[in-house]
């Protein structure tokens, strides 16, 4: 008992607001979910809103996060996180409404419920992992499959001229939003960059400035077949020369401030 | 400020049936609305959005029917009676909500206005919409399904969906039709709690992560065959309990009846007719419509058909009822004659044709 306990005096200081009874979270090993995760529950804690949050999940593997934190939650169905937390926030406005999905959910099968609730600039706040490929069903191509990218349906490789071109979301979203929306591309390879675009995308929800959205790249050594060194390469390297990461809309900082 | 909806005692109006739903969701207290665009519901939105800023409740134009669907759960779970309103293709979409809906005990309210289908078909009418929303879907059917066919059955039964929804937290339609939504009619409308009538409060499901409190997880995803059969069992329970409670029908004559005239909704106002005509010259009618299509008034359907000859059953659909009427008979030796017009209004007159042709 006491070799666990002192064993436990070396841990990293995990976010209060994690459902310890969950953890070890269920995740592969290597996943980029956790990570990201850990990171929105930091964010929670150091904003003082665990009263407020309502956490919404999707289908694939971001719904294994259904139970991940200490706060009231919610899984939906693929693609529905999104309208299911913008009936939330309007009908109580005053609740902090994290919704939580991958890029199938967010791109494609949910793709008309996140470009219209970046247009109608809906006060939520949406964070997307982008892993290039469908997880949970075993790896097929994703809307953000990168070109030449084997997965299992595009086993010989991701035929653009075929399949198109990998989904650009965050630009995507930038485009349609009014002024006041937060929309940036972070990475799990960046945890500290990440963590900083997540927090302002709450504190826009927060203020009411309008929608925010973080797409997070993450890993899927599992589905990608990769040790730890070539998982690793592949965000920073393979991901970020496609998808750039920074911040695309920020609200304009008020005069004086 | 918003005013507080009152309607002094009775009032006797004259609207069209979509007007008469939106009078009926400003009754019921509801708070807000999600809905997308589709003809024969349109005007329920109409309707909604000039009543509700003066009532402090609200609106939400969404991108489809999912989106209404999901949106309008959202809602509830955050506390407010939520609802909405579809047609045709629109109620095909509404059916992944639905059944979000019924495993997750969300009391979504629709209301549907049936029209032909498949889309565009006509915007007009029909009965086809029947199975889709007693059973739409990947699931049991957990859900209660109010077949409408007067604007009083509207208004009425609009409120009491709130009710049921909020009682028994299992989704409930009501099911209208074109006819009903666009055509005017006269019926009272009135405040339900000066009638009596108590309506149930909304409570918020998530988002009062007070300290101490044990945590709400809602999920979709079971891990085990098992773990879904035992959720499952628990609703089936409920929804057993529950049936006994909410199933409502109109019999009149069936006790000494030769033939059974069996519709539902809007037919069944040619189908009374009809009754009204054949016992005015002492001919042995019967008249039967269940109200709740879903849960079916099976034993009462069960009882009149042993007393019975036959039954016929008339709808503007190719046998949606029919194959309730006939599962609900299921081992009865009484004959079933049919008037089944996919997509057609029925005359009571086309009724009266039949009936005098069938030999009893």
């Amino acid at each position: 008992m006491q070799e666990v306990r002192s064993q436990g005096e070396f841990l990293p200081a995990m976010p209060t607001c994690w459902n310890e009874a969950t953890k070890p979270h269920k995740f592969c090993p290597g996943c980029g979910h956790g990570l990201i995760l850990k990171t929105i529950g930091e964010l929670i804690d150091e904003l003082e809103i665990r009263d407020r949050v309502v956490f919404g999940c999707d289908v694939g593997c971001s719904l294994l996060a259904w139970d991940f934190f200490a706060c009231d939650s919610l899984q939906t169905h693929h693609g529905r996180v999104t309208p299911t937390m913008v009936g939330f926030k309007r009908a109580n406005p005053d609740a902090i409404c994290i919704a939580y999905m991958g890029d199938g959910g967010g791109y494609a099968i949910g793709s008309q419920h996140l470009f219209n609730a970046s247009v109608r600039n809906d006060r939520i706040t949406v964070v997307l992992c982008n892993n290039t490929n469908y997880g949970m069903t075993g790896g097929q191509m994703a809307p953000t499959t990168l070109p030449g990218q084997k997965t299992e349906t595009t086993p010989y490789g991701r035929d653009v001229h075929v399949t198109g071109y990998p989904t650009k979301g965050p630009e995507m979203v930038a485009t349609v939003t009014p002024e006041g929306a937060y929309v940036a591309r972070g990475s799990m390879h960046n945890l500290r960059q990440l963590k900083s675009f997540i927090r302002k995308a709450i504190e826009t929800q927060i203020s009411g400035s309008g929608f925010g959205f973080v797409e997070a790249l993450s890993s899927c050594p599992t589905n990608w077949r990769t040790n730890a060194k070539k998982t690793w390469e592949f965000v920073e390297k393979d991901m970020t020369a496609y998808f750039d990461v920074g911040e695309i809309k920020a609200p304009q900082a008020k005069e004086g401030v | 400020m918003a005013e507080e909806f009152v309607l002094e005692g009775e009032q006797r109006v004259f609207m069209t049936g979509n007007e008469v739903v939106a009078w009926a969701a400003v009754a019921a207290k509801a708070d807000i609305m999600y809905g997308y665009p589709i003809t024969p519901q349109n005007e329920i939105m109409h309707y909604w959005t000039r009543l509700a800023p003066k009532y402090n409740k609200r609106f939400l134009q969404t991108e489809d029917e999912i989106s209404a669907g999901f949106t309008t759960l959202g809602g509830i779970l955050a506390g407010s009676k939520a609802f909405t309103g579809t047609s045709g293709p629109g109620n095909v979409l509404m059916q992944e909500s639905a059944n979000m809906a019924e495993m997750m005990r969300i009391p979504m309210v629709c209301v549907i206005q049936q029209r032909g289908g498949p889309s565009t078909a006509t915007v007009i009418y029909a009965q086809q919409e029947t199975q889709l929303t007693c059973f739409g879907g990947n699931g049991e059917g957990h859900r209660v399904v109010y077949s409408t066919a007067t604007h009083q059955d509207l208004f009425d039964y609009t409120i009491k969906a709130f009710n049921t929804a909020w009682t028994y937290r299992f989704p409930v339609f009501i099911l209208g039709d074109g006819y009903q939504a666009k055509m005017r009619e006269p019926l009272t409308m009135y405040d339900p709690e000066s009638k009596g009538i108590k309506m149930v409060s909304a409570v918020p499901t998530l988002g009062q992560n007070v300290p101490g409190k044990q945590f709400k997880y809602l999920r979709n995803c079971l891990n085990t065959e098992e773990e879904l059969h035992e959720v499952l069992l628990k609703h089936i329970a409920d929804y057993e309990n529950m049936a006994p409670q909410v199933i409502e029908y109109d019999a009149r004559g069936c006790d000494d009846a030769d033939i059974v005239i069996v519709s539902h909704g809007m037919v069944s106002r040619a189908a009374l007719s009809a009754y009204h005509h054949f016992r005015a010259k002492g001919v042995k009618v019967g008249y039967f419509r269940p109200i709740t299509v879903r849960p079916f008034p099976t034993e009462q359907l069960r009882t009149i058909a042993d007393k019975t000859k036959k039954l016929l059953v008339a709808e503007s659909a190719q046998g949606q009822l029919l194959k309730m009427v006939q599962a609900g008979i299921y081992g009865s030796t009484t004959e079933i004659e049919t008037l089944l017009r996919p997509g057609l209004g029925i005359t009571s007159e086309e009724i009266i044709d039949v009936v005098e042709q069938i030999k009893l």
